[in-house]
């Protein structure tokens, strides 16, 4: 069965010159042990199962999933806060898989990350100005006695005021606590950032200003990003192109008006169908898909397609072709899906998706008239 | 028009501190039928939720100065004595907080959790009360709910422990159901799920249900009554079509404005500028005026009132209304 996947060709490639950062068969496992004293392992987290990605110069890469899906472990393979277990990353055609010491340490200049919990990711001791400078500090690339003109310029690039050089962390709200962690990622003028799920913590009008900041600073000092969340519609305004990700893989990546306007993998269609809508009217409008069920466990990831005994596409094809297992009940899924792995294949230029069966259906209505939107439901 | 179940006459709270008197709620009014979904919109620091700890009696009183009147089902329960309001907190109004990791107690068996509201409330014996858990864990969509019952909250998603955290709000069939944050800390697919849950439990118990949220896109398709709330006053209030299509406070288009969409192609977002004030120096006059784009010398001076523009929908803001009319589909409407 595998042969005739094995002949279709493989993605189109969109030619941006060579990507900065290169993922190749990332895998990250995390060890099960029992036992205190003679730890056995007895099991492994397949927390990124096989990542294949690519990370053009002065784009935008979304990430999107589920909680559990292994979003946050990639990122932290990708600035090294984790060793991957298996395969390559190559950062400007250089291999940083398992860089040590002073090459690592110079690497991080390069590549830096914002995290998640503004509230977290600060030291309550130290003040502002000490926080955006110890990168400075660490690395030396700069004098002492420049350190604080330096700072007060980068609070400044932020929009944070520079007379609040002497502050605390807590005197400062979650969005502005949020503008301190991206001014010190900024402070070594890196190529790549990696955004850990910046605004999933701050109210929407907050959330906004964030946004627009990155995107300022990124035509402003020609940053990448890989711009990881959970919000499609945040991750959707931000990116060039988006990848999601299902329990450890890659299940789909394409342009970001294509993946919204046309998904392939019912998976992306089931995240899209639950992104809420501000427009009553065009919220009834919308086709739902409720997905059942959690993520299953990563411990030990369902056979074949990962998605199966949730995915709507192959229950749908399964009850179509009225498929029944060797007692004679119903089956839930299509053998193949059970089977076999999907691997990610092309679906139109820039788009590929890992499915046997891909949906060709619009979730969101997108095109319609505005002066019939504001018309009583 | 039915009587409203609970009528929220002119609230006023406040905190005395250290640093000046927080007033966190100022003059608020409001009012929820049964079966109707009251969606409460703003930022953080609105006052929001200091509205409905207030109406479930959970603002301590010794500390806060509280004034106006809550009245339930015709009885003003800010003159109830600790025990009787017992009689309706948890019977009568069930809430569900906005952090299901900590809104659970971690050492007691989430069973138990549910079990105990059950028996502080009615009559009946320990395994009465134990299956009537387990029957609401059944109802809110938790599989398995017999074993589920005898687990630990740390064995429980997120999702999970919100839905925990609903059968324990519902599991004394409460006549009305505040949801504070109820998907803030979860994931859009979740965040569905509860949602429909929320609202086929309303049709299903023929409860009233007050939605508070920070997301104006979160509540558009379940609410029928949207109030939205800026440094404990309620600026704009209508009917959830009023707020989306005929907008008329500046406040409200800023949080409209501020959503990234899936549907609509923006190029760039257009936050509203500028922080929440303080609750203890309240600006003069209309307290958005200083974050406000439209703002003139009126509004600096002059507390706006919370005006009919029609029928069933209310705004407080100075700008002329064929004003207000225009700049919304000449400008907010466009970027949507």
């Amino acid at each position: 069965m595998s042969t005739t996947e094995a002949q279709s060709p493989a993605p189109v490639p969109v030619r941006r010159g060579e990507p900065l950062l290169r993922l190749e068969g990332i895998k990250k496992y995390f060890p099960i042990t029992r036992g205190i004293i003679f730890q056995k392992r007895i099991g492994n987290v397949h927390a990124v199962d096989g990542v294949d990605l690519e990370i053009f110069p002065g784009e935008t890469l979304g990430l999107v999933g589920e909680t559990g899906c292994g979003k946050s472990t990639l990122a932290r393979v990708v600035v090294r806060l984790h060793e991957a277990s298996e395969g390559t990353i190559t950062f400007e055609g250089r291999d940083i898989t398992h860089l040590k010491g002073q090459d690592l340490r110079e690497l991080r200049r390069d590549v830096q990350m914002v995290f998640q919990d503004p509230y977290a990711s600060l030291n309550p001791r130290q003040t502002i100005g000490t926080i955006i400078g110890s990168p400075f500090r660490l690395h030396k690339t700069i004098q002492h006695g420049q350190i604080k003109g330096e700072v007060q310029q980068l609070m400044e690039l932020v929009g944070l005021n520079p007379e609040h050089y002497n502050r605390f962390p807590h005197e400062f709200s979650g969005g502005q606590r949020q503008r301190i962690g991206v001014a010190r990622a900024l402070a070594l003028r890196p190529k790549l950032i990696v955004c850990d799920e910046p605004v999933s913590a701050l109210d929407v009008s907050i959330q906004a200003q964030i946004l627009n900041l990155l995107d300022d600073l990124q035509r402003e000092l020609n940053l990448t990003y890989l711009f990881i969340a959970h919000d499609l519609s945040v991750v959707k305004h931000v990116s060039d192109r988006v990848a999601v990700m299902y329990l450890g893989k890659i299940v789909e990546t394409a342009e970001g008006q294509d993946l919204y306007r046309s998904p392939r993998h019912p998976y992306t269609g089931a995240l899209l169908s639950a992104v809420p809508i501000a427009d009553p009217f065009l919220a009834k409008q919308k086709r739902r898909i409720i997905l059942e069920g959690d993520v299953p466990s990563p411990i030990d990831p369902p056979s074949g397609c990962r998605f199966h005994p949730r995915c709507p596409q192959t229950q749908a094809l399964a009850k179509q072709q009225d498929l029944k297992d060797e007692y004679g009940s119903p089956l839930r899924f299509v053998p193949r899906c059970h089977d076999e792995e999907p691997i990610l294949s092309d679906q139109g230029p820039g788009h590929t998706a890992a499915c046997h069966f891909p949906i060709d259906t619009r979730i969101i209505p997108v095109d319609i008239d505005p002066k019939e939107r504001g018309a009583p439901a | 028009m039915p009587e409203p179940l609970l009528e929220v006459e002119d609230l006023s709270v406040s905190f005395p501190t250290e640093d000046g008197l927080v007033k966190a709620v100022d003059h608020v009014s409001l009012s929820v039928t049964a079966g109707e979904t009251l969606g409460v919109v703003g930022e953080s620091g609105s006052g929001k939720s200091v509205t409905f700890l207030t109406v479930m009696g959970l603002t301590n009183r010794k500390a806060a100065i509280i004034e106006g009147k809550v009245l339930f089902q015709g009885v003003n329960l800010l003159d109830l004595p600790n025990d009787e309001l017992q009689e309706f907190r948890g019977k009568k109004i069930g809430m569900v907080f906005q952090d299901p990791m900590t809104s659970l107690h971690p050492f007691y068996k989430v069973g138990d959790q549910i079990a105990e509201t059950i028996l502080a409330h009615q009559g009946i014996s320990k395994k009465q009360a134990a299956d009537q858990a387990v029957d609401m864990l059944r109802r809110v969509g938790i599989p398995k709910p017999a074993e589920r019952a005898k687990q630990y909250p740390h064995e429980f998603s997120g999702g999970m422990r919100q839905r925990a955290m609903i059968a324990m709000a519902l599991s004394l069939n409460p006549e009305l159901l505040i949801a504070d944050e109820p998907t803030t800390a979860l994931d859009v697919t979740v965040q569905a799920q509860i949602l429909e849950l929320i609202s086929r439990l309303k049709k299903e118990f023929n409860a009233a249900v007050v939605i508070i949220t920070h997301d104006l896109g979160v509540v558009a398709e379940y609410c029928d009554d949207i109030q939205v709330m800026y440094a404990g006053k309620i600026v704009e209030q209508g009917f959830a079509d009023d707020i989306y299509h005929r907008s008329e406070h500046p406040y409200t288009w800023g949080l409209l404005r501020s959503i990234p969409r899936v549907d609509v192609e923006l190029d760039r977002l257009e936050p509203i500028r500028g922080l929440p004030p303080s609750l203890i120096h309240v600006p003069s006059g209309c307290s958005f005026h200083p974050r406000c784009p439209y703002a003139f010398e009126r509004c600096i001076h002059e507390v706006p009132e919370l005006l009919p523009t029609d029928g069933h929908h209310f705004t407080a803001c100075h700008l002329p209304m064929g004003e207000r009319q225009r700049i919304f589909s000449d400008e907010v409407e466009v970027h949507r």
